[in-house]
């Protein structure tokens, strides 16, 4: 054991003098969290909203004010004719367009239907979609306010809530991914390369005529990035509680116990790519295209994994971040309990297992 | 205890094509320091690795204290200290933290074992708080061979540990290395560098993968077969040329600033060859009978192999 301790100390103290280290495991995380927190986002804030509006009387001009109001949309545009309709979107200039028909107030009044146009830019999907949906359900409510003073004999209303995110912010969904991702990062990315230096630098060579075994050497890589990974975690979870109020419904201790398999998990990986790689730019090669390429794209991080083709979602099946995703937004949005997320945790135990006894089986205790 | 620490038998190693060892036998004695004497390439470093349990051999097998380097291996590397070619020490650790860091792989620890290695130790001492990447090349080996020796090893067994290091800094290490054997440790330790065989119990001179010759520098020297002659004049590029061309010559090479010179007919009258070599237009020459060295037993050794390269 007093062994091993000596090995770790060397570990940390390769981490904490190598700058360039030192600024990926805590510039990137920050770098990152902002990043996705601040620019990238799916939310609609002041949407450039175009209107022709054909019949300018008072209901009209209420509900333009309620879209105003709303915030999510600011006018650009106040056409007269709908020829310039096309020309507005062709520009790029606005996202949605609402048309009110001629006489829209006087229809309403005297034959209780009027016509109104919603056209939405619908180059991204999302937000095309999103729009729409916002400007419908402006106008809805619109409708029901003025349905009040009279009675209808039936009437069926549905109501929708978005749970867990009411507001549907983006952050929700991007702090629990991101903690993921730089887990993932941190832990396998560091690691994957440290074996792999000290086989280039030739101290490999000492190590192996050295009575340590490979389970030493293999833990003692591991165990400070496990202690990093996990102070990693908690700052970004922070960063989230306190800059985007991302909520942490679930149990505190629960989330550490799920974040420490996760960090192994990705540790025992990136010790197995490291011992299959012969040198660091191998080591960085691989996990970038084996570990982070898969895990940002496959595990439910930017895409839903419901919307893949089904090749897809079998490969998605065994990226391991797919996995803690669900355990992470489970525990922190929905505040699930460990009765909720046990088989996603099994299979995260699975892989850590598998990955370690490959890890050993595959470590050459001697060179070439 | 007369048995061999190190014993290999029949050792071959190929890499894809190249062969590295060619059927090596050696036996190394309790507490002898035995050198491995051979140019570059020469199959010095994989007969080292094959016996610190890190390659395989293809052929042949091989024990260190009669235990074997593949069997064994685990308790094989508790007994020995090895010192690869390259410098294998962290770089961004202090020389401290090295030597502390391989006491604790191997369960010991730097007070425990300070006696041994504290004459070499005390030089690298006042850098203690340096780290090893600053360290110049002499002290870096003399670095290394405390990391390799802090665990009290039976058998120590250096790769190279001179090459690369100044002439005074050799002179420290082997000094340093005669300690150690006065300390009952059995060394066996390479160098391309033909001079420091004399440093040796024995040594085997080991070339283009097979081992040439075993036996003391002294008497390697002495089996040198003809009388040997140092030719030395002022334009030595020529001055070779031209012995080439003498019809007695036998072998012919630079040697420093000299050229040694063997005759087929065996020992000659100098003063005959230096006037045949004046009447070629070279003044001021000398030739003189000197004793030969490893270096040219090497040499002729070298020219017998029918394979042998052209080492210069």
């Amino acid at each position: 054991m007093k062994r091993w301790f000596g090995f770790v100390r060397k570990e940390f103290y390769h981490i904490l003098r190598d700058r360039r280290t030192m600024f990926i495991l805590i510039g990137m995380p920050l770098v990152q969290i902002l990043l996705f927190g601040f620019a990238v986002t799916n939310e609609i804030r002041e949407a450039r909203i175009g209107i022709l509006d054909l019949s300018r009387d008072e209901h009209t001009q209420e509900i333009r004010n309620k879209l105003m109001a709303s915030g999510y949309f600011r006018q650009v545009a106040d056409w007269q004719r709908p020829e310039q309709v096309e020309a507005g979107f062709k520009s790029g200039d606005v996202k949605v367009v609402l048309i009110f028909e001629e006489d829209f107030g006087q229809n309403l009044k005297r034959e209780g239907l009027a016509h109104v146009q919603i056209i939405t830019d619908a180059t991204d999907p999302n937000t095309g979609q999103t729009l729409l949906s916002y400007v419908s359900t402006i106008i809805i409510d619109y409708q029901r306010e003025l349905n009040q003073p009279y009675q209808l004999p039936l009437r069926i209303e549905v109501e929708t809530q978005m749970r867990y995110n009411p507001e549907l912010k983006g952050v929700f969904l991007f702090v629990p991914g991101l903690i993921t991702i730089i887990l993932m990062l941190v832990s396998a990315l560091m690691t994957s390369v440290s074996i792999a230096r000290e086989k280039e630098m030739g101290t490999m060579e000492v190590l192996l005529a050295s009575p340590m075994r490979p389970i030493q050497i293999i833990l003692g890589k591991v165990a400070p990035y496990v202690l990093l990974g996990l102070l990693i975690a908690l700052g970004v979870l922070l960063i989230g509680y306190f800059v985007f109020d991302v909520p942490v419904k679930g149990n505190l201790l629960l989330l550490a116990a799920e974040g420490l398999l996760f960090v192994i998990t990705v540790l025992s990986l990136g010790v197995l790519i490291s011992i299959v790689s012969p040198n660091q730019q191998v080591a960085l090669m691989v996990s970038m295209m084996v570990l982070m390429m898969p895990t940002i794209l496959l595990s439910g991080f930017m895409f839903p994994i419901e919307n893949m083709p089904p090749f897809l979602q079998y490969i998605s099946l065994i990226i391991p971040a797919r996995w803690f995703i669900v355990i992470i937004k489970n525990i922190m949005l929905k505040g699930s309990g460990i009765e909720q997320i046990w088989q996603e945790t099994l299979i995260l135990f699975g892989f850590t297992v598998f990955y370690i006894v490959l890890a050993i089986r595959r470590f050459k205790v001697r060179l070439a | 205890m007369a048995e061999a620490m190190i014993l290999a038998e029949n050792l071959s190693k190929s890499y894809r094509k190249v062969k590295a060892l060619t059927d090596i036998n050696l036996e190394v004695k309790e507490g002898e320091l035995f050198g491995l004497i051979g140019p570059d390439g020469a199959g010095k470093t994989s007969l080292i690795r094959i016996l610190a349990t890190l390659l395989l051999a293809d052929k042949g097998r091989a024990s260190l204290m009669g235990l074997d380097v593949v069997k064994d291996f685990r308790k094989v590397r508790q007994m020995i200290g090895y010192m690869p070619g390259r410098f294998s020490l962290y770089r961004d650790l202090t020389v401290e933290e090295n030597i502390r860091l391989f006491a604790t792989i191997f369960d010991t620890s730097l007070e425990d074992n300070y006696d041994l290695i504290r004459d070499i130790y005390v030089q690298i001492e006042p850098f203690r708080h340096r780290r090893a990447e600053a360290l110049s090349g002499g002290m870096k080996q003399k670095l290394a061979l405390c990391c390799a020796l802090i665990h009290r090893p039976n058998i120590l067994l250096l790769d190279e540990p001179t090459t690369g290091v100044d002439a005074v800094s050799r002179r420290e290490f082997w000094e340093i290395l005669a300690q150690m054997q006065k300390q009952g440790i059995t060394i066996l330790v390479s160098t391309p560098y033909m001079d420091e065989a004399g440093r040796c119990n024995r040594v085997a001179l080991i070339h283009n993968s097979k081992i040439l010759q075993i036996d003391s520098p002294a008497n390697i020297e002495a089996g040198f077969g003809s009388p040997l002659y140092a030719v030395i004049g002022q334009d030595t590029y020529r001055l070779l040329q031209h012995l080439r061309q003498y019809p007695h010559s036998g072998t012919v090479y630079p040697f420093g600033d000299s050229i040694h010179y063997t005759d087929q007919r065996g020992e000659i009258n100098t003063a005959d060859l230096a006037e045949w070599l004046r009447r070629q237009g070279h003044a001021n020459i000398e030739v003189l009978p000197i004793a030969p060295n490893i270096e040219d037993c090497f040499m002729a050794l070298g020219s017998s192999q029918p394979d042998a390269s052209s080492y210069v």
